[in-house]
């Protein structure tokens, strides 16, 4: 028993070396696109400065947006090493309240609570934006729209059936089999959990009955896997299912992608282009947070989610603070045109300038 | 093998000169067994410490969701962090029920292995076979896992779905195997269970079977007993105990399983009896939602393994009863 222990540690060790020595390979295929700013805002940051190493953990749903800046970063910045473990918001924002990282990628803000464990208070950069999809397997059925209410019943459970009449009424002259619907939702706590439920509550309030958060009681017709690939096996596995997806997944696993109808009563697929139109008409808090859910504007795909890269407004010394300013800076900047090719939509650049002058908040003490 | 006090009583060696401190010693305890006798006493300590002290940090770690919710923890199913309500008992359902799935499938066979490299394969099958099951510890779990996932449950739901539409209506049978069927389910988890379990039920078994002395087996032949019969008459009984010391040692170890059931049981945290359903076990829950987890939210997932390990511990307390059971029987025979 002792030494099949011993050995799977090993395997184990074998298999986490070699998934980041591949993640690290894949990651610089994407960084060939060179940085050619397509409008968006622009820095005059001096790069050469930089050197030393910013580790970073946290959101899966930035992760290939950084893979691919990071790769990018490495031609800009040489002497300067960022890595990013892709952990999970939560996980991110414990190590860098635990200062083993120096930032983090988040989906969600930080609990009161916690505030006092960031030296001087957490500071968010919105860095890029993406579509959540609802993604669905339906035998002889390839188009399927859906408002917010009828996706609100489907997932709070009182819908069960796919020739269900709210769903006939959203999808005029598509003939739809009685399959039942079977859920497919995240079966770890994760910020698309979070803003998707935060969708429904927003935009359902009349049907979706369950609370939203990270994780979320869903029926018990839910299916879960893990992580956006585990929620799209299942329903790559299972006639009738439903469930939500981040973009890039969505697209690689090929799923079929329902229309959402959006605030100004159009169904709209997601994609880059219409998860843009979502943040221009979205709501700026006055820490930077991007409310796009449920946005104005009738090209805007209403299930639209920023993602931020978090940091401690006071750093401990003056090189991580300039490498910090010079790595979000790149982000905000010279980055942002990796952002269609990787499925996301790049930050408006009115935000962009405002998350730039954010930049000064962060201090040495 | 002569006995061991042969070995303590042998005579000194006449060439070597006997050391006054040592041939004091002898009368009572050697200076040299007293040390060891002290360092086994720590070694043996140590775990005893490292064991209290988890339970302890982790206990300490948990007590905020343990005072929040009481026996709620305990008694209640309604796990909703969003709202802050903590109740495990859906999870322990889930690990008791996918574990007793693993046993009722996974001990049979074990038996049945361990009988047959022992009682009737050929002799030169027997290497092979003990190998290839030996191997089976040998795999990593999230690879059972993963062969979960991807393979077996998308082509087992056929299965259930057949046997759902044909006895899922029977009263009685409807309650194990009624509602809806699902790739990703308790007995999905069991069944990788059963097969993770399978080696080391099948060796202690296999060597519970072999001490088994011939002259039992062969009072069972010489009164006319065919091998089945020698083998429920004499080699069964004899090693009850140890049977049963494995099989609550497979127990110990389909409990714990965290990443293989996390993977195939679905994540449904409800209490059914439809062993077709998702649902959720203790080790998995806290392997999925440990990472956006803070506050009252971890300190519950702590508590959930506080729970898990006395569980634990109470299965292999339980364990080494029966086969101290088993031992003493032996020398009495």
């Amino acid at each position: 028993m002792r030494s099949s222990k011993r050995l799977a540690w090993l395997v184990a060790l074998l298999a986490t070396v070699g998934l980041v020595a591949g993640a690290c390979g894949s990651s610089s295929s994407g960084g060939s696109s060179t940085a050619s700013t397509s409008g968006g805002a622009t820095s005059d940051f001096d790069y050469s400065t930089l050197s030393g190493t910013l580790n970073g953990s946290g959101s899966t749903f930035q992760n290939s947006f950084n893979e691919a800046a990071i790769a990018a970063f490495a031609d800009t910045a040489p002497k300067l090493t960022v890595n990013y473990q892709a952990v999970g918001s939560g996980q991110g924002k414990k190590d860098l309240a635990a200062g083993t990282t120096q930032w983090a990628g988040t989906d969600s803000k930080v609990a009161d609570a916690d505030k006092g464990s960031y030296a001087g208070g957490p500071l968010y950069f919105p860095t890029v934006a993406a579509p959540i999809t609802v993604s669905y397997n339906l035998k002889g059925v390839d188009k399927v729209q859906l408002s917010a209410e009828t996706l609100g019943a489907i997932f709070s459970g009182t819908i069960t059936s796919w020739n269900d009449p709210k769903i006939a009424a959203d999808n005029p002259g598509t003939t739809l089999p009685s399959t039942a619907i079977t859920l497919a939702v995240r079966s770890d706590g994760s910020g698309t959990t979070s803003a998707f439920s935060k969708y429904l509550a927003k935009a359902a309030a009349s049907t979706f009955t369950l609370t939203a958060g990270d994780t979320v009681q869903w029926p018990s017709s839910a299916q879960a896997g893990k992580g956006n690939s585990g929620v799209a096996q299942i329903i790559t596995q299972t006639d009738g299912a439903i469930g939500y997806v981040d973009y890039s997944d969505a697209k690689a696993s090929k799923l079929s992608l329902a229309a959402i109808k959006n605030k100004s009563g159009a169904y709209v697929a997601p994609s880059s282009e219409s998860a843009s139109a979502a943040l221009a008409g979205a709501t700026i808090g006055s820490d930077l947070f991007i409310d796009a859910l449920d946005a104005t504007g009738a090209d805007a795909y209403p299930i639209t989610t920023g993602t931020y890269v978090l940091v401690s407004a006071t750093q401990k010394d003056a090189t991580t603070a300039n490498n910090l300013k010079g790595w979000i800076t790149f982000l905000l900047t010279d980055a942002q045109s990796l952002a269609a090719d990787a499925d996301y939509a790049p930050l408006p650049t009115s935000l962009a300038e405002q998350a730039l002058a954010q930049l000064a908040k962060i201090t040495v003490g | 093998m002569p006995p061991a006090s042969s070995v303590a009583e042998r005579a000194p060696d006449p060439d070597v000169p006997v050391d006054a401190s040592i041939s004091l010693a002898s009368t009572g305890g050697r200076r040299g067994d007293s040390i060891f006798r002290l360092v086994a006493l720590a070694a043996g300590l140590l775990v005893l410490v490292v064991l209290a002290g988890i339970a302890f940090a982790t206990t300490r770690q948990a007590w905020p969701a343990f005072s929040a919710e009481g026996i709620g923890f305990l008694t209640s199913s309604d796990w909703d962090p969003n709202n802050g309500k903590f109740g495990a008992l859906a999870f322990i359902w889930g690990t008791l029920l996918s574990s007793a799935i693993a046993l009722v499938i996974g001990v049979p066979i074990s038996i049945g292995i361990a009988l047959y490299t022992n009682e009737m394969a050929p002799r030169r099958l027997r290497r092979p076979v003990t190998y290839v099951i030996d191997l089976l510890a040998a795999i990593p779990s999230v690879v059972y896992g993963l062969w979960g996932v991807l393979v077996l449950a998308p082509n087992i739901l056929p299965v259930y779905d057949s046997i759902n539409s044909a006895v899922g209506d029977v009263p009685g049978l409807s309650w194990l195997f009624g509602g809806k069927a699902s790739g990703r389910s308790f007995m999905t988890a069991g069944l990788i269970l059963a097969i993770m379990i399978i080696p080391i039920v099948t060796s202690l078994s296999r060597e519970v079977i072999a001490t088994v002395p011939r002259s039992q087996r062969e009072a069972a032949y010489g009164m006319g007993a065919t091998r089945w019969e020698m083998i429920r008459s004499a080699v069964l009984p004899w090693s009850r105990g140890g049977i049963v010391g494995a099989t609550m040692l497979g127990l110990g170890r389909a409990m714990g399983e965290t990443i293989a059931v996390a993977l195939v049981i679905g994540s449904n945290a409800q209490i059914t009896t439809h062993l077709f359903s998702p649902g959720d076990s203790m080790a998995g829950v806290i392997a999925n939602q440990w990472g956006e987890s803070s506050g009252t939210y971890s300190a519950a997932l702590i508590g959930l393994g506080v729970v898990l390990f006395a569980v634990t511990i109470l299965v292999n307390v339980i364990a080494r009863r029966v086969v101290r059971h088993f031992d003493e029987r032996l020398k009495v025979a």
